[in-house]
């Protein structure tokens, strides 16, 4: 009797567990699903019902409840894993329906770039700042003071014809001032504010009246100063032998000095550095040529004494040299010109990513 | 300065090869600036011999020869008529670039009507040493097969190019090039006297100096019964070797002993002074009227110096003689001229005339001016070798200016500014080989300077010598170190807001370019016209004759051609100076940059930028550059190169404009041709406040980071369009300093339900509770706040 009533009992839920598993089944959205949830296991649900029948019966207690309830752990389980891939499958139909085509190009966006005018000028800091140079500046406009006579080009001396100077229009009293021809007033305007030691390098715009192919009306250079009292032409050599064994980033620079004259220093020299031609650019440190980079010498005693110092006790160096020309040398670009005719064409090919900082730790570029 | 290796070798004595020469002369400084070497140029052609020359079997006019040449026996199939068994010629084997064609012979052998032709045997012009091209070259004498072709044809002189430093016009004589080749110790300068001629007459002219300051001394002398021939050989060579076009024989020696002395000398006819007496004297003008040797009229002022005679101004002395006393083929008598010009005054006179010649070239860099003596030796004898005659005694008017002074030399002063260690018989061996006195016993010397050498009167001029002669080679190069006790980074604020407002624009897209500091006046008019002074008095073309008061003129064009050239997005921008004044602090460093108002199109749809976008961009410089952006004040009081209804300032204060920016005016953008409307911005770096001094500590005070909720609340106001946003919003941001933390723009609206001019704007209002949480009527009592004081500001109300 028992055992007919138990094999009646599980007979019966096993095709209640049929029968449920094959409504389950059979669902495909998520909003049959609820209906079904609620169906089964609401507090008005299939199963509930059984429960409370087979509690009213003492007999059917002992058979069914425990196989109802087992039952219904079961059925919880099936429901949850259905529910889990109704709603995977729903997510998916609605991502199917969002899709879009992402070879697609985006919407354009403009490349910044820095010039490298602005790129050499920081690399120069940077290698100078190791030094313990710091950057000066000056105006464009200047006075013959500052420009010429300060630094020893004598009035009416052929060195004056060297530098095609723009002028202004004369003024009231007839004095006319003059676009820097070079770098060199800076010196002159930081000797007359500031007290050696002075280790400077003052980078600029400066202007000659000249315009081809390496000639351009404005171009740009860099001054280097050094005033102490004891900076001789053996420093003025090392220090510009690290400079462009920094700037050109390799220890292999074979460089000549040789005699030259410049007003405002005395002994001159010009720099020569062996290179090669490799491509558009210049390999510097290998090859059979000489080239010349820069000229340089001792700070003639008339500029010092002109500046207020004795020339006795105070000495030191100079050299100047041609931000452009540099930048052309380093990053090939062949024609002066280009660099300041605004072409964006050339501005993204020789320019350089703001994120780029040249430093000595990570490399210049 | 061009000479032949030839005529150094004249006055110095030397084993030394041409490039050992050209390497002592660049490191004493005698800049090499070309070597025309023809053994280098011509060394593949040779003598040949031509054993057999027979006619061509199928063509008239040539012929096919057997020619022994250095590579032995070869077959050469030859145009030339003169061609023929048993003579001597230039021979090129295959492959050879030959430089009057301007092209290579093939490698291979070429079969010409049949038969090889094994290389070529070349006329002058092919050579580019004659015009000769009648036949091929049939040179004279018995020379090897194999000798190089140059010397066959005496033509095997180099000739050196180098590059005369102002400093130093002895150089401008190749007598001073060889003095300083041997002070470096490559050769010996000879001894090459000039002779000295006994006059055997009074000169009939004699000299008068009536201005010493432009000529001090003046030297003459007559030459009677010459003959102005052609020059012998050697001299024309000499002259043609340096690029010279020879004339006649008195020219020729002139220029020979300039450019060998750097002594310019004058000769005059002697038939076409009149009066007995030549006079340097002051211009007079119209008076003086003369025809130059460049056959041009001058008329000399009195700030020049000419040479005249009593009836009239025979040239201008040390620039240039007249052609009316000139010489000529049928000059018989001479009057040589050898004086010192002062170089200022020859410089004036050549600037006032446009005048260049040898002569001025060298007067005004400074000749020796103790060399007028030589010069008229010199040229005495050359001219009684050529040309023949009888001399006069010579006559002096005029005493040579003073040598340079003596130099008290300590020796030590070598090391000091060289860190050269030499020794001090070494210090005195090189000053003597370059013609100085170097006298004394001690460790400080008196050295006498010699008369050429007037760039010399400081020590630090001797040092130079020294050291240049000694080598700069032998500098010690010693790496400087950052000096002890200094941390400080060496960039100041200035450059580092440079660096940053940079880094800021080219990271938003815009390309970074470099203008002209110059700008057109008509186009600097445009934007409030150039500054006072900044007119150029020279410029290198009208196009750019003032300084810039501002770089938009030059980004606006450039946006222009780029667009021109396809590329009609192009955002550019320059951090570089603009000119208010001539003063040294009358310059700014300004940021500015451009962005035209377009967008391609986009399958997504495109946006063209606007203020606003423009108005992000200087934000952000300005937050980059490290100015006080929450202080600024932005007002629409742009000026009128700017569009008067979407443009701004920022400004610091009532006066501190830091930044203007909007759109550019149609009108100023119709004047510089530029299509389409654009965006732009200046920002002024310069008027960026200093941050306050730090006091040296780089820690930042702690944050204080508010735990509660902040509270949001909306407000619309009815304000008149009028009505800056800006200045709502401050109202509303100032009604409770403490509890507001922003204040954001939701919504501007005008239409329907507001009322004409008046536009409704929206704000969101965020508080920021600080100890407790906001109640109700808390909140309510600081939203009537901002009520209130908007209202105030704005004379506004609040939209129902």
């Amino acid at each position: 009797m028992t055992q007919i009533a138990q094999e009646n009992a599980q007979a019966e839920v096993e095709a209640l567990r049929m029968q449920i598993s094959d409504r389950l089944e059979s669902i495909d959205t998520l909003s049959e699903f609820q209906d079904l949830k609620v169906a089964i296991f609401g507090k008005k649900g299939e199963l509930n019902a059984k429960l409370r029948e087979a509690g009213r019966d003492p007999v059917k207690r002992v058979n069914y409840s425990p196989l109802l309830n087992e039952l219904k752990l079961q059925l919880t389980q099936r429901f949850a894993r259905k529910l889990e891939t109704l709603e995977s499958a729903a997510m998916d139909a609605a991502l199917a329906s969002e899709t879009v085509d992402v070879t697609l190009p985006v919407r354009p966006q403009r490349q910044g770039s820095l010039h490298p005018i602005t790129q050499v000028m920081e690399e120069l800091a940077v290698i100078f700042a190791d030094m313990g140079f710091a950057v000066a500046e000056g105006p464009d406009v200047e006075d013959d003071f500052h420009n010429f006579t300060a630094l020893n080009f004598p009035e009416g001396h052929p060195a004056r014809d060297t530098q095609d100077t723009f002028f202004m229009k004369p003024d009231a009293e007839g004095m006319r001032k003059v676009l820097r021809t070079h770098t060199s007033p800076v010196q002159i305007r930081t000797l007359l504010k500031q007290k050696p030691p002075i280790r400077i390098i003052a980078p600029g715009r400066v202007y000659r009246c000249d315009w081809d192919q390496t000639h351009t009306p404005m171009f740009h250079q860099v001054e280097g100063l050094v005033i102490d009292k004891e900076a001789n032409m053996g420093h003025l050599k090392g220090v510009l032998l690290d400079f462009i064994s920094a700037f050109f980033e390799t220890d292999q620079v074979e460089a000549r000095f040789r005699p030259h004259h410049f007003p405002f220093t005395e002994p001159s020299a010009e720099m020569d550095v062996k290179y090669e031609r490799v491509g558009a650019g210049v390999k510097v440190g290998s090859g059979n040529q000489w080239m010349e980079i820069l000229g340089c010498g001792m700070v003639h005693p008339n500029v010092i004494r002109n500046c207020g110092l004795d020339p006795d006790e105070y000495q030191g160096f100079a050299w100047g040299m041609g931000v452009d020309r540099l930048a052309m040398l380093k990053y090939g670009a062949p024609d002066l010109r280009d660099f300041f005719n605004s072409d964006v064409r050339w501005l993204a090919h020789y320019g350089f990513s703001p994120l780029l900082q040249a430093n000595l730790a990570t490399g210049l570029s | 300065m061009k000479f032949p290796l030839s005529w150094l070798k004249y006055h110095l004595e030397t084993d030394a090869t041409l490039d050992e020469l050209a390497k002592a002369m660049t490191m004493a400084g005698l800049e090499i600036e070309d070597i025309d070497n023809p053994a280098e140029k011509f060394a593949d052609f040779s003598v040949a011999y031509v054993q057999e020359a027979v006619q061509h079997p199928d063509a008239d006019r040539l012929r096919v020869c057997t020619v022994e040449t250095k590579d032995g026996i070869k077959q050469i199939v030859c145009g030339a008529p003169n061609a023929r068994t048993g003579m001597r010629a230039v021979f090129a084997p295959l492959g050879t670039y030959i430089p009057g064609l301007d092209f290579a012979l093939d490698k291979k052998p070429r079969k010409i009507r049949g038969v090889e032709s094994h290389g070529m045997m070349c006329s002058a012009k092919e050579l580019e040493l004659g015009e000769d091209h009648d036949g091929i070259i049939d040179l004279e004498g018995d020379w090897e097969v194999g000798t190089p072709a140059v010397t066959a044809l005496g033509q095997d002189d180099p000739v050196i190019d180098f590059e005369v430093t102002p400093n130093r016009p002895d150089w401008l004589g190749v007598r001073g090039i060889a003095r300083d080749l041997a002070a470096t110790g490559i050769g010996t300068l000879k001894d090459v006297p000039v002779g000295e001629i006994e006059g055997t007459f009074d000169s009939p002219v004699t000299i008068e100096l009536d201005w010493p300051e432009a000529c001090p001394v003046f030297m003459g002398r007559m030459i009677r019964g010459v003959k102005n021939v052609e020059s012998p050989d050697w001299l024309k060579k000499a002259l043609t070797a340096i690029g010279l076009r020879p004339i006649n024989a008195l020219a020729d020696i002139t220029n020979l002993i300039s450019y060998d002395r750097c002594r310019p000398l004058h000769v005059y006819d002697a038939a076409k002074l009149e009066g007995g007496v030549i006079r340097a004297r002051k211009g007079r003008g119209e008076a003086d009227t003369f025809e130059a040797l460049d056959n041009k009229d001058y008329a000399p002022g009195e700030s020049m110096c000419v040479i005249a005679d009593d009836a009239r101004c025979l040239g201008l002395g040390g620039v240039m003689g007249g052609t009316y006393s000139g010489c000529s083929e049928g000059t018989t008598d001479v009057f040589i001229e050898s004086a010192w010009f002062d170089p200022l005054i020859t410089r004036a006179t050549a600037k006032a005339t446009g005048i260049d010649s040898d002569a001025k070239y060298r007067f005004e860099r400074g000749v020796d001016p103790e060399s007028c003596r030589e010069g008229i030796e010199y040229a005495t004898r050359l001219i009684l070798e050529i040309c023949g005659g009888e001399a006069s005694h010579v006559v002096i008017a005029g005493e040579a200016p003073a040598k340079p002074a003596d130099i008290e030399f300590p020796v030590t002063e070598v090391k000091r500014l060289t860190g050269l260690d030499l020794p001090r018989e070494e210090i005195i061996r090189i000053l003597a080989t370059l013609g100085f006195e170097p006298k004394g016993e001690g460790d400080v010397l008196t050295v006498g300077v010699p008369s050429w050498r007037m760039d010399c009167s400081l020590k630090a001029d001797l040092v130079e010598e020294v050291a240049r002669i000694h080598g700069f080679n032998h500098l010690n190069a010693t790496s400087l170190k950052r000096l002890p006790g200094r941390f400080e980074a060496p960039a100041t604020v200035m450059q580092l807001r440079a660096r940053y407002a940079r880094r800021a624009l080219a990271g938003r897209g815009y390309s970074e370019a470099v203008t002209w500091s110059f700008a057109e006046k008509s186009q600097a008019a445009l934007f409030g016209g150039h500054g006072e002074g900044l007119e150029l008095d020279n410029p290198i073309s009208s196009e750019l004759d003032v300084m810039r008061p501002t770089a938009l003129i030059h980004l606006l064009t450039a946006m222009q051609s780029n667009a021109d050239r396809g590329q009609a997005d192009a955002a550019l921008f320059e951090v570089g100076p603009v000119y208010l004044t001539d003063a040294p602090d009358g310059q700014r460093l300004v940021a500015t940059g451009v962005l035209p108002i377009h967008a391609d199109r986009h399958w997504a749809g495109s946006r063209q930028p606007d203020v606003f976008d423009i108005k992000a961009d200087v934000e952000a410089v300005l937050n980059a550059a490290g100015a006080p952006v929450a202080s600024l004040q932005t007002v629409a009081e742009a000026r009128d190169w700017w569009h008067p209804g979407r443009s701004g300032v920022m400004r610091l204060g009532p006066k501190n404009v830091i930044a203007e920016f909007g759109e550019i005016h149609p009108r100023v953008l119709k004047a510089l041709d530029i299509d389409g409307r654009v965006l732009a911005f200046e920002i002024v770096l310069d008027n960026i406040p200093q941050p306050k001094k730090s006091n040296g500590l780089k820690a930042r005070t702690p944050l204080e980071k508010a735990e509660l909720t902040p509270v949001r609340r909306d407000f619309a106001f009815l304000v008149d369009k009028s009505v800056a946003a800006d200045a709502l919003i401050r109202a509303a941001k100032g009604a409770d300093k403490a509890m507001i933390t922003g204040v954001s723009v939701f919504d501007t609206y005008e239409g329907q339900g507001v009322p004409d001019g008046q536009v409704s704007i929206g704000l969101e209002v965020t508080l920021q509770p600080r100890d407790k949480t906001l109640t109700d009527e808390e909140i309510d009592v600081i939203a009537k706040k901002i009520v209130d004081k908007a209202i105030k500001a704005t004379g506004g109300s609040l939209r129902g």
